[in-house]
């Protein structure tokens, strides 16, 4: 028989105004099981805490119903009292007096007895209530970054520096991303490389951080605390810990014409190259698709100059597993280009290129060494013409959403174009100007009135080439919709932020969702937005959404935070609210016939198979359903799916909520 | 509607998920809306876990009518536990209704963490509802003929 104590608080008025309570204690303390009942004026302050504590002493209490208000906001100061009187804590449950009867009912006889009814509820519950201890699961202390843009970067430094190790994987042959790119940074014209490149070299001098570049996430396996991962680590065909980065290969590489993807086309690279005089590692790989040797079985001059012998031919992909504890995201984004402008004749004419290409023409380490020339023949344009929202914000591209970046960008660039052709002339076409962010609007500002940029409120219809110039048609909206044509030396496409190419493959290897863009989702759009549904899963950065870099590296240091914050626990530590396979010993046995309905109906592939043997022969029996405490998240839809009853759930098992029913309904 | 309908009090059992539901419950609550004292809760981890054996135990118990209601589609706490209850609805109201049951007497909702006013309307619709319909007497006489039966 069981030794129950109903405690039943008047929250001064609150309760005590429209339900009897002296009379809901006096009638449970009628209740099967129930040893002791009380009222009192504030259950939760420090004397109805001790109250309870001194009855679940005095009287051997076995279980506690404190009948107050919702267990959403009480739940854990009672269950503390509890377990400070030495009664496990999920012995004690909350009965829901105030939110559900006491204010949402009048005063009278009805709102007491449904009171009383909730009560009879939870002592029956409560009764059948069984002591829980809380789930301990280790934690890997090994964070893993996955991409090593400017996101990836900070958020490894910042993990780094809080003391615990990262792996950063990058899938090209130096991280750095788009930050890198990039020529001059709004708001403040700072030179991105500048203030970039400090921190890739950190990065690789780092203690705690182990650095693969050419690296891609093959698989990941297991939950938060606990993951494995398995990198791919591309073939490099060279032998990075005897070369020394002295630079003779690339000279020498017969193949010379491959359009440089650090330049975005604009330039040319090797087929052993490094992608950038800055590279960070600044040691080159071999380009199997366009290298002689690996396409025809010649050449092999790299291997005859190398000083130091480092050229490995013949080197394939290898594998390594980590453990990790936690995964940070930061693949990035890409911009929209081929063949998306057909109107604006991207891909047709030389002279129409997308804002990264730009980026490259004004970096002074771009393929023009920083000076505005057109690519088709050189020349500086004296006529430019910069569109904004190409592609963004446009239904009928399937970009609905802004991407954010485009507007300071291309502010940036026309401001740049200003100051190196000092007789040009720059005209934007954009939607809005959306400058929303710390000195933004203002320079905006500075680029109309300080720097002269003609802003056009409008759309551009087309981009034409008529006498070997490019001819912008659109309209001026505030100007009553009047044509504009602009006789154009140079279009620039503010293209669209979109996800990385391979980000719908990443998120279905890793279990987490993203939105019809392919950019990865947030657990919470506002609270909780550096974490994904997966546990110990974290984003940073423009994989999420288009982000600037202020954004990016504030997300970065967020989603660090919070694999710091995991990392600071000695293990981790959860509610015993899980589902739970019955076993019956000895012999070691189940009722779960090993259907799997549950494994099909979990969200979090917390259902593991177990085999259940013979204890002399070792022969396989059946194999059963076995939860991972680790993974399961204690929805108890399993719970409901199983068929032989075999997996109930802790707190809320069929036994409890069955009994609780009845209850409920007893006259 | 009959003269002794307008008197009947109905019991009603809802069964809701903790994290939506019960919070816009709450939300009703702490707004101090009022609604009729016939809908009694019961609080569960997600609508996936509430087992549709439960609903049947509760008529056999007495109960006139049901509420079941979570988070609205893609709002679900543990991302798709309202669609299995959802799928499952689907299925056992067709069960139901073949076996004779009144589909009727169970309301199949969504409610969130920010609908307190819906929930008091739903709370007072169903009990309208369910008043209507009178006392459940015919599943409460067939359950206790199984317990003569079972008795012999």
């Amino acid at each position: 028989m069981s030794k129950i104590g109903v405690f039943v608080c008047h929250c001064g008025e609150n309760i005590a105004a429209t339900v009897d309570c002296e009379k809901v204690a006096n009638t449970a303390a009628k209740f099967d099981g129930v040893e002791f009942a009380t009222d009192y004026k504030y259950m939760c302050s420090d004397p109805g805490q001790n109250l309870i504590k001194n009855a679940i002493k005095e009287h051997h209490l076995d279980g506690v119903v404190v009948a107050s208000c919702s267990p959403r906001m009480h739940e854990p100061t009672f269950r503390k009292a509890c377990s400070e009187a030495g009664l496990n804590p999920f012995m004690c449950e909350v009965a829901n007096i105030r939110e559900h009867c006491s204010w949402v009912h009048e005063k009278g006889d009805a709102t007491t007895q449904k009171a009383i009814d909730i009560v009879r509820g939870l002592v029956e519950k409560v009764s059948r209530d069984h002591p829980l201890e809380s789930i301990h699961v280790p934690i890997t202390k090994k964070a893993l970054v996955i991409g090593g843009g400017i996101a990836g970067i900070q958020a490894s430094l910042d993990i780094a520096n809080a003391g615990h190790k990262v792996i950063l994987i990058e899938r090209d042959p130096s991280i750095g991303g788009h930050m890198s790119q990039l020529s001059e940074t709004f708001p403040t014209l700072d030179c991105s490389q500048c203030i970039l490149t400090p921190r890739m070299v950190e990065v690789a001098q780092h203690p705690n951080i182990t650095l693969y570049t050419y690296a891609e996430l093959e698989k990941l396996e297991g939950f938060i605390g606990n993951f494995k991962a398995t990198i791919r680590l591309k073939a490099k065909s060279i032998d990075e810990d005897v070369c020394t980065g002295c630079g003779t290969c690339t000279t020498k590489c017969p193949t010379k014409k491959i359009p440089s993807e650090f330049n975005q086309g604009l330039g040319n690279r090797t087929a052993i190259y490094v992608p950038f005089p800055q590279a960070v590692p600044n040691k080159p790989v071999i380009d199997k698709d366009h290298c002689l040797h690996y396409q025809k079985g010649v050449c092999g001059l790299c291997e005859k100059v190398c000083p130091t012998h480092a050229i490995h031919f013949g080197q394939d992909d290898s594998f390594i597993t980590e453990d990790v504890g936690a995964v940070v995201l930061a693949t990035g984004f890409n911009v929209l280009n081929t063949d998306f402008f057909p109107e604006y004749g991207y891909g047709k004419y030389k002279d129409v290129i997308t804002g990264l290409q730009f980026e490259r023409l004004a970096s002074a380490s771009g393929p023009t060494s920083g000076e505005i020339r057109r690519p088709s023949d050189g020349k500086i344009p004296q006529k430019i013409v910069f569109i904004a929202c190409a592609g963004s914000r446009d239904p009928a591209k399937g970009i609905p959403y802004c991407s954010k970046i485009c507007c300071m960008y291309t502010a940036k660039h026309a401001m740049l174009y200003q100051h190196k052709v000092h007789d040009g002339e720059s005209t934007v076409f954009y939607m809005d100007i959306r400058a929303a962010g710390k000195n933004y609007e203002e320079f905006v500002r500075r680029a109309i009135e300080e720097d002269g940029v003609n802003y056009v409120r409008g759309r551009v219809a087309r981009v034409y080439e008529k006498d070997g110039k490019l001819i912008v048609k659109g309209v001026d909206t505030l100007l009553g919709a009047k044509p504009v044509e602009i006789e154009a030396d140079m279009v620039v496409l503010a293209t669209a932020g979109v996800a990385n190419a391979g980000a719908e493959e990443l998120a279905q290897k890793l279990h987490v969702s993203y939105d019809p863009y392919h950019f990865f989702a947030e657990a919470h759009p506002k609270l909780r937005p550096v974490e994904t549904n997966t546990a110990g899963i974290y984003l940073a950065g423009a994989c999420q959404a288009p982000k600037d870099i202020p954004d990016t590296v504030a997300a970065a240091s967020g989603a660090a935070v919070k694999v710091a914050g995991l990392f600071s626990q000695p293990d981790l530590v959860r509610e015993p609210i899980i589902a739970k396979v019955n076993r019956m010993p000895p012999p070691v046995f189940s009722t779960c016939v090993g259907c799997f309905m549950c494994e099909t109906a979990c969200p979090y592939n917390a259902i593991e198979r177990e085999e259940i043997k013979d204890r002399r022969s070792g022969k396989v029996i059946k194999t059963i359903a076995k939860v991972n405490p680790g993974l399961c998240q204690g929805c108890g839809t399993c719970v409901s799916f199983c068929r032989s009853k075999s997996i109930d759930m802790q707190g809320f098992s069929n036994e409890e909520m069955f009994a609780e029913v009845q209850a409920l309904l007893e006259d | 509607m009959s003269e002794t309908n307008q008197e009947f009090e109905p019991r009603i059992v809802a069964f809701v998920c903790n994290w939506c539901t019960y919070a816009g419950a709450d939300l009703a609550g702490t707004s101090r809306l009022k609604y009729a004292t016939n809908v009694k809760i019961v609080r569960f981890p997600c609508t996936g876990r509430i087992d549709f054996m439960l609903l049947l135990k509760a008529f056999e118990e007495g109960a006139d009518g049901i509420i079941v209601s979570g988070c609205h589609p893609n709002d679900c706490h543990y991302t798709s536990g309202n669609f299995h209850a959802r799928r499952r609805w689907t299925v056992f109201r067709g069960l139901l209704d073949f076996m004779g049951i009144d589909v009727r007497r169970i309301h199949f909702t969504w409610v969130s963490a920010a609908e307190g006013a819906k929930w008091a309307d739903i709370v007072n619709e169903t009990v309208a509802d369910i008043r209507a319909l009178g006392p459940y007497d015919e599943y409460k006489s067939i359950a206790s003929n199984f317990e003569k039966e079972a008795a012999k």
